[in-house]
């Protein structure tokens, strides 16, 4: 059962119209902002022109450019001023036109607004958005995914949801989670995925798993974009009688351990696979978690399968072959079955 | 605005209190009471009273960690600032920051970290919070000269200018940036020349002149407050210490610690005091008296605090 289904049986009704994953955003950001006027917006072009995505488009029209608030390009001068306006009482949604732009401003995350609250027990209220992943010819600097910094930082939240349905559950958690979190929206998905999402209020609760497939062969743990290439070698494993648990992960930080390990133990084997490129990142992460949590369960070994460690080419033979392929997925699935 | 005579003695109260502290921290630095580092503002004291001073109680400040003394009129409490150096349970952070790495926001004192100035951008957030809040209250960001080459800085004057964020740039020129001289540092004699570029008044004063002090900050706070926007305020003073406790400032060029001596901060408004407000010897004794049997407390407190439980360690990373 997907989760749309799982909260459906809650009781929820759906809008009529289908909703992309990047209006799922927008809408989430505007209901956000008309239930509580701490709420507001800063980045680069947020206002009039509507965000480099159109995320924000309009919001400035409803609320004002006191609450939609353009700015220099200054990343970590806006970033830092994000954590003063948290620390007096609002809740700041910050956007950087690119996840690659989170560098610029990186002090402000990782050693000022990560190391508040341990210190001093004030909470710093306030998300990051940032556009990552690859996938639209967009070289090197518009198309890093690189959630493994910010996970490995601690103080910070990390998110990285893979559905509209997500993406909007996950954005009204984060924003009012009492921690700094990095939203990461994959921006290949923001306008290939539609799905009708329901009329009220709800929230998808960071630091919890999904189980996409069901399945008892091998477990599939992955998240964002990649998702939807690996419930595709699922799909066509399927005929071949392979059957592929898939684990979304949604939240980078903090992980979801027990529904991770919860599927290595039904399947007892596991093909991990992230955008994130491959050493020391996410994928290792995972790797580690299981290998503490479910080791013997294992009937043979964690297999990773994520892009080289590479800067991320541009021209499209160079990128297909940087991001993780579907075929990729089920070769090293079918392997992982005959071992 | 005139200052009255009881504010002039308040103000030399925390002079006084501020450079007494000071000295009893370096003193359990050198009885190896303090775990790791000190960082002292002796002679900026007139930088610290003076800017703090103009301030009103909802207002908001940024020192950095040689700024302890700009807390004291704020109202933090000695016992903490103590007892966060003895690296204590008790002290503001619990053990987990060290020396003044500290704050109180209840005191609008936010909790400095050591990439300086990361805090700028994090004033001028402060003041946006303000403004958008439509509040009467203004921030007050402190940093050195050497900290105004990184971009930080720049960032958020221009931040705070393009938005007319009632926020004050006060940099104190204490020409050393740890060992490098100020003009090593940048090609301009003033820092407060800076400010043209960003499209905001700067001005600098002396930095050994607490009522100089005030009086600039007063007036750029109460332009802030009537939403005219961000000043920068450079005070030009001698860091009259090495940068930290283990340094011993050899690289000081000869005679000018001694030059700098002549122009004490607090000699000089103590002789003001004298001239103008009648201080005397019995008045001076008692204050000086009050501020030992309230140092010789915190150092009490702080010494008789337990220090941070170990399982405590994995503890508020997150709220």
């Amino acid at each position: 059962m997907s989760i749309t289904e799982q909260e459906a049986a809650k009781g929820l009704t759906f809008q009529n119209e289908e909703s992309t994953y990047l209006q799922a955003i927008s809408q989430g950001l505007g209901e956000a902002m008309r239930e509580d006027e701490t709420v507001i917006q800063i980045g680069e072009d947020i206002g009039e022109f509507g965000g480099a995505f159109k995320v924000t488009k309009g919001l400035i029209d409803e609320f004002g450019e006191e609450r939609v608030i353009d700015t220099p390009l200054s990343e970590s001068g806006f970033i830092g001023a994000a954590v003063g306006a948290a620390l007096m009482g609002l809740r700041p949604v910050v956007e950087v036109q690119y996840a690659d732009f989170l560098s610029c401003g990186w002090d402000q995350i990782v050693n000022v607004a990560a190391k508040i609250h341990y210190r001093t027990g004030d909470p710093v209220p306030m998300v990051i958005r940032a556009p990552s992943g690859a996938g639209l010819r967009a070289g090197p600097f518009h198309s890093q995914s690189p959630e493994g910094w910010f996970a490995h930082v601690p103080g910070l939240k990390v998110v990285a949801p893979a559905t509209p349905f997500d993406a909007k559950g996950l954005l009204r958690s984060a924003i009012e989670d009492p921690n700094p979190v990095i939203f990461f929206e994959h921006k290949y998905l923001y306008r290939r995925l539609k799905e009708r999402l329901p009329r009220e209020k709800y929230k998808i609760d960071i630091g919890r798993a999904s189980v996409r497939r069901d399945g008892t062969d091998v477990s599939v743990i992955t998240y964002g974009a990649m998702l939807y290439k690996a419930l595709e070698a699922a799909k066509q494993l399927n005929t071949n009688g392979i059957s592929v648990e898939v684990v979304d992960i949604r939240t980078i930080n903090p992980l979801d351990k027990a529904a991770i390990i919860a599927s290595v133990k039904k399947t007892g084997k596991v093909v991990i696979v992230t955008e994130d490129h491959y050493s020391f990142g996410v994928s290792a992460e995972l790797a580690a978690t299981i290998n503490e949590g479910a080791f013997e369960y294992l009937d043979g070994p964690i297999e990773r399968i994520a892009p080289p460690d590479t800067p991320i080419p541009y021209s499209p033979p160079l990128e297909d072959a940087y991001l993780p392929q579907v075929e990729e997925i089920t070769t090293g699935i079918t392997k992982l079955v005959a071992y | 605005m005139a200052l009255s005579r009881e504010q002039h003695f308040d103000m030399y109260y925390y002079l006084l209190l501020g450079r007494a502290l000071e000295e009893r921290l370096e003193t359990l630095y050198k009885q190896g009471k303090i775990p790791g580092a000190i960082y002292q503002g002796r002679g900026q004291e007139a930088c610290y009273v003076g800017s703090a001073y103009a301030l009103e109680p909802g207002d908001v400040i940024a020192p950095t960690h040689r700024d302890m003394i700009a807390m004291l009129p704020r109202g933090m409490d000695i016992k903490l600032i103590v007892a966060q150096h003895l690296a204590k349970v008790t002290g503001p952070t619990k053990g987990r920051g060290e020396d003044n790495y500290l704050g109180d926001l209840s005191r609008g004192i936010f909790t400095t970290v050591s990439m300086l100035p990361d805090f700028y951008p994090v004033a001028a957030g402060a003041a946006l919070a303000f403004k958008i809040q439509g509040e009467s209250r203004v921030a007050l960001a402190y940093c050195g000269e050497g900290a105004t080459s990184r971009g930080d800085w720049h960032e958020a004057l221009n931040f705070a200018a393009v938005k007319t964020l009632p926020v004050v740039f006060f940099v104190i020129n204490n020409q050393f940036a740890f060992s490098t001289p100020a003009e090593k540092g940048m090609k301009i004699g003033n820092v407060a020349n800076r400010a043209s570029a960003y499209g905001m008044p700067g001005i600098t004063v002396d930095g050994n002149d607490p009522i100089e002090v005030f009086e600039a900050v007063k007036r750029s706070v109460d332009l802030a407050r009537e939403g005219q926007g961000p000043s920068l305020i450079e005070a030009k003073t001698l860091r009259m210490k090495g940068h930290a406790g283990h340094d011993r400032f050899t690289y000081a060029p000869s005679g000018l610690i001694e030059q700098w001596e002549e122009k004490d901060p607090i000699n000089r408004f103590e002789i003001l005091l004298r001239d103008e407000w009648q201080l005397n010897d019995e008045e001076k004794q008692q204050i000086e008296i009050e501020i030992q049997m309230k140092i010789d407390g915190a150092v009490a407190f702080a010494e008789a605090s337990p220090l941070p439980d170990p399982n405590e360690v994995t503890k508020d990373v997150y709220h």
